[in-house]
């Protein structure tokens, strides 16, 4: 028997169960993208999901850190991400390169799991994004609605892994690209809504986009089942919807011609996904709750400035990332108010002082 | 009970009391020889008053208070004392600390007690210096002496009495079964402390999982005015004074205050029921209820000991071990030692034995943080464990104050949640005592410094009058062969 500091109980949580948990939580919406987009959707998933874990274990391994670390399911988590982020038919290296990027320099060059500043998931996202524009933003149209039969399963590995294959056939634009674009043709932004925008088949993710944008409906699914078990708490994903619905709310009230109104910006973008999955990361986000509201709001902030007025349509990604950077500033502006004393950390002030004259004797 | 003054933060450990709480306190029988360290209290070791040898009676003083802040020792049996030296602390290092032994002569034989007059009729200090006879310390497992606190309450305007029955550790139920049996008792020594300290008011605190004990309780408190019993809501750690202080009035006691500062003295169940023995029947403390339990027990129950007991026989009480123990703990799960051996003595703070199975407690190792904030969540102090436990780790203990390691009441709620299964109170542990460490090193540094100068200054002054008495010397030579001719 070793000497054991207590406490000798625990509450049979552990980092696994945690994120097995988010797994389980992305599992519908990442079935509905297969159903929507076909083979090579869920091929890309595969590889970019493999190519995590095993370059996880590979650093784990030059890092000389226990390699069943891996089990943690932390770097599975990561790599899933990074395809839900991703077009759902591009080519594999992206999907690998993503997660390469993602688990080497964005995890276990920091010193690996908890020690990232930066959400690795969004780290490779943006920087596909620079550098594979053109990759990164060949979006497919949901094959069932868009009437497109389905590549078989050799095609659907052709299209994943073969570079040369033309898919122009199956490719649409996001809901964010086509406003971009339309905006800039002057046309108004109502008439561009009325035309490609319809907010209930968002939420049922019937549109062009990434894997995990799409089905909205699902996404919600998978964050109630976060908020249920208590992996994720309301205060990021709360401040982030409602800051940016007010803010489309009040641009649209403003500016009723260019801009286009708090369902749209809710419901497309991956807004959800991000806002319940990725903002939450702990890891790369405050803890208290002040700090975690300033959080969400302040991503919300970024998104709508990058998406109003920034050069990129997908804006979710950059403000994770710029809010990712502020995280150690909120966490040592906003600490809780410890018990026994006030929020600048001096001890509150005796109620009950001392009484000179007690029992006929002085004291 | 959503009230926002309440409680932040805490846990809900699975309780485990079902089984030891259903029994009766049982008497366990005397054991051959009884184990009585000489400190068993905060504060400074007592002072043996007998020789190896001696005859002794059963409440018989054997060991005064050491200093102010001490208690003192008495007999737990008759018998003769066969030795006074170390033997195995019932403390997690196994190292040695002194105590008494005491060879049980079988005959249980108690001295004459001083059977006081009706207590509500003496003056508070006197009541308040037979209960420091009395050796009385924290029986909910703070063993700080019950008398110091009540005169320092007694120099404060104190309005509630604040009897701690919420014993929130899981598997403990002497507080319980204590108050089930013995409720009468309990709020008669509740009153002789209100008399003390001429409080306003009693509030006994119970945590809603022992409505058998509020019950009772309330049937004892009936006939008597400002006695309330208040039902909390079972959280762990209610039970710590500062919590449950916060939980009953409202306030918050201030950093680095005491209960008193906000008006309340707190007193566990087990020690009013021994304030009451003390006061009205003069006896000293020398037994008290403990729970042995745990998945290893054959029959979990709480048991009536001696203090001194060893351990063993306490579990022998209990129908002896099913299965060799995957940890042996005195106190609860949440905030108890590990035992070294079954050999170690029960002593006056022990609340419970528990011999626990290897699923009943926790084995994963460590894994990295993962900044999940459950620790922050779950601590009641509002701390951030996890920044605490970072800075401790490489031993910047200034950091770790500032985190809030200085207000930390190593409740353990916080690596209770830890999904990374970091040890996180025995960072705390280390980081504190390294913090004594470094304080008394100061001291002592001070004090050599201090000695030093002192050394300094005499030779210097030995040197200046040296040399005074030189220059004195060849001024008187000179003038002496001046003014020779
Ligand atoms: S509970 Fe454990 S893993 Fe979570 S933040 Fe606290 S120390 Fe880190
Ligand atoms: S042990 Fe200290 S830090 Fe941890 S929960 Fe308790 S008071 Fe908070």
């Amino acid at each position: 028997m070793t000497p054991r500091s207590s406490p000798h109980a625990h509450a049979g949580s552990s980092v696994n169960r945690i994120m097995l948990d988010v797994c389980l939580a992305l599992i519908p919406c990442t079935s509905v993208g297969f159903y929507l987009f076909g083979w090579p959707a869920a091929y890309l998933w595969l590889v970019t999901c493999a190519a995590a874990v095993a370059t996880e274990i590979v650093c784990l391994q030059l890092r000389g850190r226990p390699v069943n670390t891996v089990l943690d399911g932390s770097a599975l988590l990561t790599g899933w991400l990074i395809a839900l982020t991703l077009p759902p038919w591009a080519p594999w290296w992206i999907g690998v390169g993503g997660s390469l990027f993602a688990i080497a320099i964005g995890k276990q060059l920091y010193g690996g799991v908890g020690m990232n500043l930066f959400n690795p998931a969004m780290l490779a996202r943006v920087g596909l994004l620079i550098a594979f524009p053109l990759q990164m933003t060949t979006w497919i149209q949901p094959l069932p609605l868009a009437g497109l039969t389905y590549p078989d399963a050799l095609e659907g590995l052709r299209i994943t892994f073969e570079p040369a294959t033309r898919i122009d056939g199956y490719t649409g634009a996001t809901a964010l690209g086509e406003l971009k674009t339309a905006l800039t043709l002057k046309q108004t932004a109502p008439d561009i809504l009325a035309e490609h925008f319809v907010w209930w088949q968002s939420l049922f993710g019937l549109h062009a986009g990434s894997l995990g944008e799409t089905s909205e409906l699902l996404v919600l699914l998978g964050a109630a089942w976060l908020l249920w078990r208590r992996i994720i708490s309301w205060e990021i994903p709360v401040a982030l919807l409602l800051t940016l619905a007010m803010l489309a709310t009040v641009a649209s009230i403003v500016n009723p011609l260019q801009q286009a109104g708090p369902l749209f910006h809710l419901t497309s973008g991956g807004v959800l996904l991000g806002a319940f999955f990725i903002a939450t990361d702990p890891v790369t986000s405050p803890i208290s709750r002040t700090a975690k509201l300033l959080f969400g709001a302040g991503c919300a902030v970024v998104i709508f400035v990058v998406r109003v007025w920034g050069g990129f349509p997908e804006a979710v990604g950059f403000a994770v990332l710029f809010m990712n950077a502020l995280t150690p500033l909120l966490d040592t502006a906003f600490k809780p108010r410890v018990y026994g004393r006030t929020h600048r950390g001096k001890p509150l002030p005796v109620t009950h002082a001392k009484v000179v004259v007690n029992h006929g004797r002085k004291s | 009970m959503l009230k926002w003054s309440g409680v932040k933060g805490g846990v809900h450990p699975d309780t485990h009391k079902d089984r030891s709480a259903a029994l009766k306190i049982v008497q366990a029988s005397l054991p051959d020889c009884v184990i009585l360290p000489l400190r068993q209290h905060a504060g400074a070791d007592a002072i043996p008053l007998v020789k190896p040898g001696d005859s002794v009676l059963k409440g018989q003083l054997i060991a005064a208070a050491g200093t102010e802040v001490s208690a003192p020792v008495h007999a737990s049996t008759s018998g003769r004392v066969r030795k006074i030296g170390p033997v195995q602390a019932p403390h997690p290092s196994g190292l040695a600390a002194d105590a008494i032994v005491i060879e049980s002569d079988g005959d249980d034989r108690w001295i004459d007690l001083d059977m006081p007059d009706d207590p509500f009729s003496q003056a508070p200090m006197e009541l308040a210096e037979r209960v420091a006879r009395a050796g009385i310390v924290g029986m909910g497992g703070a063993i700080f002496p019950a008398a110091v606190k009540l005169k320092q309450g007694a120099r404060h305007e104190i309005k509630t009495v604040l009897v701690n029955g919420s014993e929130c550790e899981p598997y403990l139920t002497t507080d319980d079964r204590l108050m089930r049996e013995r409720a009468e008792q309990i709020v008669d020594g509740a009153r002789l402390i209100q008399h003390i300290l001429r409080a306003y008011r009693i509030v006994i605190a119970i945590e809603d999982n022992k409505s058998e004990a509020i019950a009772a309780m309330r049937a004892a408190a009936e006939p008597f005015g400002a006695i309330e019993v208040e039902v909390t809501p079972t959280l762990y750690p209610m039970g710590s004074a500062k919590q449950l202080i916060q939980e009953i009035t409202g306030h918050e006691v201030p950093a680095e205050g005491r209960s008193t500062s906000v008006g309340v003295l707190v007193h566990n169940v087990g020690t009013v029921y021994a304030i009451q023995q003390a006061l009205r029947f003069g006896r000293p403390l020398i037994s008290r209820v403990v729970t042995v339990a745990g998945g290893c027990i054959k029959s979990p129950r709480n048991v009536e000991t001696v203090i001194g007991a060893p351990v063993q026989h306490l579990i022998d009480a209990c129908g002896g071990l099913t299965d060799e123990p995957a940890q042996l703990l005195l106190g609860g799960p949440m905030m108890g030692v590990t035992l070294p051996s079954t050999q170690v003595p029960v002593i006056k703070g022990a609340t419970g034995v528990l011999a626990l199975q290897r699923r009943e407690v926790s084995r994963a190792t460590e894994s990295p943080c993962i900044r999940c904030a459950r620790c922050v969540q779950a601590c009641p102090m509002g701390l951030l464990p996890l920044e605490m436990a970072r800075r401790a780790k490489v031993d910047d203990l200034d950091g770790a104050d500032a985190a809030g390691l200085k207000d930390c009441i190593l409740c353990g709620s916080c690596a209770y949640v830890c999904p990374s299964h970091i040890p996180l109170v025995q960072y705390f542990q280390y980081a504190m005592g390294e913090q004594d460490a470094r304080k008394n090193a100061a001291r002592k540094n001070d004090y050599t410094r201090m000695l030093m100068d002192a050394r300094n200054a005499r030779l210097e002054k030995e040197v200046a009058a040296k040399a005074a008495a030189k220059a004195a010397k060849k001024s008187r030579a000179s003038s002496t062969s001046e003014s020779a001719p």
